[in-house]
């Protein structure tokens, strides 16, 4: 896979969805890397630290093994729509080979068997979430990932959006109504990926 | 995701905080630092002592052989070593 960043120009890859962007990098597209890392990179660190617990320079390493892996191997990917559980996987198999090989530092109260499985289901419907935040406006978007995935106070938020902090936690409550909207009826269990999701 | 509603939201939300900014970066130079992870995988290949001082401490042996350890390059390159 070569890279070269005159086959595409702009901020179009955010609108992607998977199958097309896998299909960009492939064609050596480096703004469509960049998106891809992006995209995957809170899944990627999630199951790292909280299905499989790695301590973080464990984490730090596996994070930089996976996407090293992604990027030698794309080209093997057989269903381009399939990335994700294919990232995932290799995530899975490279947290597994870590643990067994004795990491740096113990997890920190060790996984009980079953236990990271729970986790990566509980990550599918939080995946399937952020698909249907991506839906929403920007600002809602926003505003709800500074509130609940960024950890921001009202205070923060308020400060770097230039909003009067009495808004925020309406604006926030008028969001997650939204979301809710979005997500009834649609998913009522772990969705598999395939679309665009930021 | 049942019951769904706006406490479970949140909570799934809560759940994909973003990854480090520096992780993040590294990983998306990795096509950057490809010229280098060809030139010292190639040295590898033909020098078993160069592989043997990667394997044992890939940082160190980088920095000797007069090669930057970036994070980007290290990952890459351990990601090589690993599948060989």
């Amino acid at each position: 896979m070569r890279f070269d960043a005159s086959v595409t120009r702009g901020s179009e890859y955010g609108s992607l969805d998977d199958a097309e962007l896998v299909g960009r990098c492939r064609a050596g597209d480096e703004g469509a890397w960049r998106e891809l890392v992006e995209r995957f990179s809170r899944y990627v660190f999630a199951i790292c630290v909280q299905a499989y617990r790695l301590p973080e320079p464990d984490a730090e390493d596996v994070f930089q093994d996976v996407f090293a892996r992604v990027y030698e191997r794309l080209g093997q990917l057989r269903s381009d729509e399939a990335v994700r559980p294919w990232i995932a996987q290799l995530t899975r198999n490279c947290c597994v080979d870590r643990l067994r090989r004795g990491a740096r530092v113990e997890p920190s109260d060790g996984i009980e068997e079953g236990e990271a499985d729970e986790q990566l289901e509980q990550l599918e419907e939080a995946w399937a979430v952020r698909q249907l935040l991506a839906e929403l406006s920007e600002n809602c978007r926003d505003i709800l990932d500074r509130f609940f995935a960024r950890d921001q106070s009202y205070r923060t938020i308020a400060e770097e959006l230039g909003l009067p902090p009495g808004t925020i936690a309406s604006r926030i409550s008028r969001c997650l109504a939204q979301l809710r909207e979005r997500a009834e009826g649609r998913i009522d269990a772990p969705a598999s990926s395939g679309g665009r999701s930021r | 995701m049942n019951p769904l509603d706006e406490h479970r939201l949140a909570a799934l939300l809560r759940r994909l905080p973003p990854a480090p900014e520096a992780w993040v970066k590294a990983a998306q130079e990795l096509p950057l630092v490809r010229g280098r992870l060809e030139e010292i995988v190639a040295r590898a290949e033909a020098d078993a002592e160069f592989r043997r001082a990667l394997v044992a401490d890939l940082e160190q042996a980088l920095a000797q052989a007069g090669y930057e350890p970036d994070r980007a390059l290290v990952a890459a390159l351990r990601g090589r070593l690993a599948e060989d």
